[in-house]
């Protein structure tokens, strides 16, 4: 009977601790003891999970490694692909670019030329001369003498043709000579190249005004090249009392170092004066 | 005569070369001539048998490219060949000294016939100008290219004349 009553009166004790404690943590006044509780095991818990991650990867890290190797080496090579891309899209950029400037020129000269583009393909192989080679010949309706430009001015004239190329004589040349005139004082001159490529307007009367800054375009005087082609402009001027003409140094606006295409005037002939020589007589 | 066909396929690679990349890779106003330290290392080598011919093709093909007047390349290119192959056969145990030192000749008979031809087609070129500006630099661009060209027709002539080796029975 004593120990019937002593586990009931147990078992009450038990319950009423127990409903005690949940109305305890439900009302709040248990949360820093279970905090202070659950802090360390949250703790080890954290330990645990770390050292089964590091377990998990060391396991698997090399089949993932391979993996990783196989798609980098993928990934290489397509940016490989990519920048070989880009080299070719930019070089076809500039060749557009430098063509699209051709046809501008081509669209807005006032003298309706009729013009043939050609990319510059070589340049003469002894370095006393100034030559280029095109990649258009007579078969494109070139000829010899035709002159050669591009949008900026004057390149050259065409000097031999073959069907599917042709060579052009650049005016830096040793041996060419331009008819030009220099604005805005219009005076006659010529412009002579040389070995080393640069260029010089001679033969201007002492008379005239000739000071750095002016314009040098083509005379058309003697039926080589059409008037009123840019071909540069007056750097220097060396004039000296005791000379019977000065002379000056021009800077030509186009870059004959970096020439990639050009334009051919095609309706244009020089004239040719050798009808009109009287023969030598013996 | 096989052989001597053979050049022209190498000249015309040459002359591809020359005028797309080397003629327009200038030191100062000067430039190195592929197709001339070719001749040269060819005329040099003690297996060729036909270095003129190859001279020839090499002249020829220059002259019709080039504006310079017809004959010019074409003299230079056979004086070099034919002092090449004195030398050959004078200081044959040094041949990349003999390449080197022709190279500075031939170099300077091109330019020299050049300057001549050019005088009396009418273009008188400034000497002092054209030698600073153009011969030196050429002949340094010569000597740099010498060396790799030599070595190229080196390997070009031992597959174009293999060794002979005869077996004895005895």
């Amino acid at each position: 009977m004593k120990t019937s009553g002593s586990g009931f009166w147990q078992t009450a004790t038990l319950l009423l601790v127990g409903v005690g404690l949940v109305l305890f943590a439900l009302s709040g006044y248990m949360t820093p003891l279970f905090g202070s509780v659950l802090s360390p095991l949250v703790n080890i818990q954290e330990w645990l999970a770390t050292r089964y991650i590091a377990v998990y990867e060391f396991v698997t890290v090399p089949r993932d490694v391979a993996t990783l190797r196989a798609r980098n080496q993928q990934l290489e090579q397509e940016v490989t692909n990519l920048q070989s891309q880009i080299i070719e899209l930019q070089q076809q950029l500039r060749e557009a670019q430098v063509l699209y400037a051709l046809l501008d020129f081509a669209r807005s000269n006032p003298q309706g030329g009729q013009y043939v583009a050609a990319a510059v393909v070589g340049k003469d192989p002894n370095p006393f001369l100034k030559y280029i080679f095109i990649d258009r010949g007579s078969d494109d309706g070139l000829r010899r003498g035709m002159p050669v430009i591009t949008n900026q001015g004057l390149v050259g004239q065409v000097d031999a043709v073959t069907a599917t190329a042709a060579r052009v004589r650049l005016i830096t040349d040793p041996s060419s000579v331009v008819n030009v005139r220099i604005e805005p004082h219009r005076s006659e001159a010529q412009l002579v190249g040389s070995v080393t490529g640069d260029l010089t307007v001679e033969m201007v009367s002492q008379d005239a005004p000739l000071q750095a800054g002016d314009l040098v375009l083509t005379s058309g005087l003697g039926g080589t090249f059409p008037s009123d082609l840019l071909i540069g402009q007056v750097i220097s001027v060396r004039k000296q009392s005791n000379e019977l003409f000065q002379s000056g140094a021009v800077q030509p606006v186009v870059d004959f170092s970096t020439l990639q295409a050009v334009l051919v005037i095609t309706n244009f002939r020089p004239v040719d004066f050798s009808p009109l020589i009287p023969p030598t007589s013996p | 005569m096989l052989v001597s066909l053979l050049g022209i396929p190498i000249f015309t690679v040459l002359l591809m070369l020359q005028l797309a990349i080397v003629s327009r890779l200038p030191l100062l106003q000067g430039t190195a001539d592929l197709l001339m330290l070719f001749v040269i290392g060819w005329a040099l080598h003690e297996r060729v048998k036909h270095a003129w011919q190859w001279a020839l093709i090499g002249g020829i093909m220059v002259s019709l490219v080039s504006a310079t007047p017809f004959f010019a390349p074409l003299a230079a290119y056979l004086i070099t060949t034919g002092i090449g192959r004195l030398l050959q056969r004078q200081v044959w145990q040094t041949p990349i000294l003999a390449m080197l030192l022709l190279t500075v000749l031939g170099t300077l008979i091109y330019h020299g016939i050049t300057f001549v031809a050019l005088f009396f087609n009418g273009t008188t070129l400034p000497v002092q100008e054209s030698i600073s500006l153009v011969t030196l630099p050429s002949t340094l661009l010569n000597l740099i290219f010498a060396l790799p060209i030599f070595v190229i027709v080196n390997d070009l002539a031992h597959w174009v004349y293999p060794v002979e080796v005869i077996y004895s029975e005895t």
